[in-house]
């Protein structure tokens, strides 16, 4: 793809007035958006039949910079906002991009429920391992020992392995990837796109202002030397055996991809037995 | 907790009431962090793992988690403290309830912040204001300092045994929350025998075990809103004493539930709140020079509400304005509902003025035109009672 003058290639999937984004250099927030237009570019999903929600919080921004029909909602609420789009519109491709902190702690509840029903939707979820925009407060992901504002002296709450929340609440596709890996997780977000049922990628993504200065990584670059260096890639492994732990491999792949009905077909097929 | 010297500060809002709950030896604090409020708590967390104090600080879920923990601490006896903003005190709203009929005297801050939607960060109080009827005591402040001075006498206020209520003080987002001010902060010793030991009615405790909030039929309801009712009433009288006996102890006094600016031999009065009452002395100081007869009440408290404070003075003024940061939609805003009910009976035009919604800055300008609408009221009758300061597409 050749960039010429001031065009960018995905330009017109942006809503150009809002570029310049709010995201630190270095964040990996930037990578993750440039995934997902690539994806989406290699999908046949049509522009016009697309919904984008988001929560709050640096990756929350991402549906407000896509040129696409999109909805920020409140902290914690872009799953249910995208679970009444998509049963009042079954036709709509619905996906939701949000961070950490938002799916898995305010809005926790949400996603094991938005996975058990296996709603048709993609959810792609960008795991910095603090509450970055508020300045860096401990979250449900933060790995045991690292530091936080709130921890001063390391995280002593075990975190969440978001892979294994999604598979044994339901997901019919589970994969992760960090921001390094750009083009796999690229294609895992296209196949994620591409599934019926309730998808999820997971993106562990760099956050050195507020995450990675108290973590000795202190730039973006430093971040993505460590995933090069700790990332493992094991297909099909089980979720549960994927956790993260400070310094300890950062174990990345597809992990998940079954098939089961949706909610939707669940729906149609009730319908349909009393309407013989 | 570590023994803290009084001291002079320079401190934003927020570190400022972090430090007022450390001055108070809060023993549980549970915390959820949302701009522009997060500091607060997160300067407590760093008195916590410094050392400072042996509180304990749990960091939950959601806004909804942190007051529920704060309910279960204190009926347990513990002194907590917690802090919100906009969204999330929204999301509180359900435990509010419970923590004042439970007569369970938390304090907690509140940095105004406009709600969603559209989301935006900046002042407005249509996050608190809507809490009206939560039954907790709301007050605002104009400076850091009061955000101190407040924090401790809401403690004071609301442990007393004739009123038992949460306190929430609230202060404007960024204007106060993240501007840094001098700040004179008493000793802990000082503070300590200013509001005593938390000394609960009732607590849960397992050698005498006991049960709160539960089910409970319409046999016993209808006589505990009553109470909570007296209560509040009673709090006014609290507010009355407390505010003095701090000006004894500390040098600085808050008057009561409002202060009057200049009054005295006003014509019109302005009533404000927040941050904006500090440009408004100086227009009313202004308007003075220029030998204008304007005044300026300051509204500090919202519940309970200052109503016979504002009839004494509504009596001997030809017009009265009230300043409004918020907003219910079709009637006018909060401040100037309340105010119209209590000025029930008196004849003199009543007028609403709305400017700074989401945020947007309320300049001497505003305040001015403010006052000439009211000297203008004096003379004749208005055309109407609200009026939308510095709005695009709508005329005054």
């Amino acid at each position: 793809m050749e960039i010429e003058g001031e065009h960018h290639p995905l330009d017109e999937y942006l809503r150009a007035d809002r570029i310049p984004h709010i995201w630190c250099p270095g964040c990996g927030l930037g990578t993750v958006l440039n995934g997902f237009l690539h994806a989406l570019e290699e999908t046949d999903i049509d522009l016009k039949n697309l919904a984008i929600v988001s929560g709050i919080g640096c990756t929350g921004r991402i549906a407000g910079y896509i040129n696409v029909d999109s909805y920020h909602t409140t902290h914690g609420r872009a799953i249910p906002f995208a679970t009444g789009l998509k049963l009042a519109n079954p036709k709509l491709k619905v996906v939701v991009i949000s961070g950490d902190g938002d799916l898995f702690a305010i809005g926790g509840n949400h996603f094991i429920h938005a996975a058990r029903r296996n709603i048709d939707m993609t959810v792609i979820c960008v795991n910095n391992y603090n509450y970055g925009m508020t300045g860096g407060q401990l979250g449900p992901t933060t790995p045991l020992e690292s530091k936080t504002t709130t921890t001063p002296y390391g995280n002593i709450e075990h975190p969440f392995n978001l892979c294994h929340v999604a598979h044994a609440s339901g997901a019919v596709y589970v994969a992760r990837w960090t921001a390094l890996h750009a083009r796999r997780m690229k294609d895992s977000i296209k196949e994620a796109l591409n599934k019926k049922g309730f998808s999820f990628v997971e993106i562990i993504a760099s956050c050195p202002t507020t995450y990675g200065r108290r973590n000795k990584m202190p730039t973006g670059l430093d971040t993505m030397k460590y995933y090069k260096e700790k990332s493992v890639i094991k297909h099909g492994i089980e979720p549960e055996k994927a956790d993260i732990e400070i310094g300890g491999e950062i174990i990345v792949g597809k992990f998940v991809d079954i098939e089961k009905p949706t909610f939707n077909e669940e729906v149609e097929k009730l319908i349909r037995r009393f309407h013989k | 907790m570590m023994r803290l010297e009084a001291k002079k500060m320079v401190a934003t809002g927020d570190y400022t009431a972090a430090y007022g709950a450390l001055l108070c030896d809060v023993d549980v604090v549970a915390a959820y962090p949302i701009t522009p409020q997060t500091i607060i708590v997160e300067e407590f967390s760093n008195f916590v793992n410094n050392g400072i104090t042996d509180a304990e600080f749990i960091m939950v879920e959601s806004e909804h988690s942190a007051m529920s923990a704060c309910i279960a601490a204190q009926a347990s006896g513990a002194r907590t403290f917690t802090a919100t903003s906009s969204q999330g005190l929204a999301l509180m709203h359900e435990m509010l309830f419970v923590a004042s009929a439970l007569r369970l005297p938390i304090v907690m801050p509140v940095v105004n912040r406009t709600l969603a939607a559209p989301i935006g960060i900046w002042c407005e109080h249509n996050d608190s204001m809507p809490q009206r009827d939560a039954g907790w005591i709301q007050m605002s402040c104009e400076d850091n300092q009061e955000v101190l001075d407040m924090i401790i006498m809401a403690y004071k206020i609301g442990e007393r045994k004739d009123v038992l209520l949460p306190v929430m003080p609230c202060l404007d987002a960024f204007i106060l929350s993240h501007t840094v001010e001098p700040v004179d902060a008493p000793s802990s010793d000082e503070v300590a025998d200013f509001i005593g030991k938390y000394d609960p009615v009732a607590t849960l405790d397992p050698n005498n075990p006991m049960a709160i909030g539960t089910f409970s039929p319409p046999e016993y309801i209808q006589e505990l809103r009553y109470q909570t009712h007296v209560a509040m009433e009673n709090a006014k009288k609290a507010i009355r004493e407390t505010t003095k006996d701090f000006a004894r102890k500390f040098g600085r006094d808050y008057y009561g539930l409002i202060e009057e600016y200049r009054c005295d031999d006003a014509d019109v009065v302005l009533a404000t709140v927040g941050t904006v009452t500090g440009t408004a002395r100086e227009v009313v100081d202004e308007l003075r020079e220029k030998g204008k007869k304007v005044g300026l009440i300051k509204l500090r408290f919202y519940r309970p509400f200052p109503a016979e404070e504002i009839k004494k003075i509504a009596e001997n003024v030809s017009a009265i304005g009230v300043y409004d940061r918020a907003i219910s939609y079709g009637v006018g805003g909060p401040l100037f509902i309340e105010t119209r009910n209590a000025l029930y009976g008196l004849d003199l035009p009543v007028l609403n003025f709305l400017a700074g919604l989401g945020g947007r800055d309320v300049v001497k300008g505003d305040i001015e035109k403010m006052y000439e609408i009211l000297l203008k009221a004096k003379k004749e009758k208005p055309e109407k009672e609200i009026y939308w300061i510095g709005t695009r597409g709508v005329s005054i």
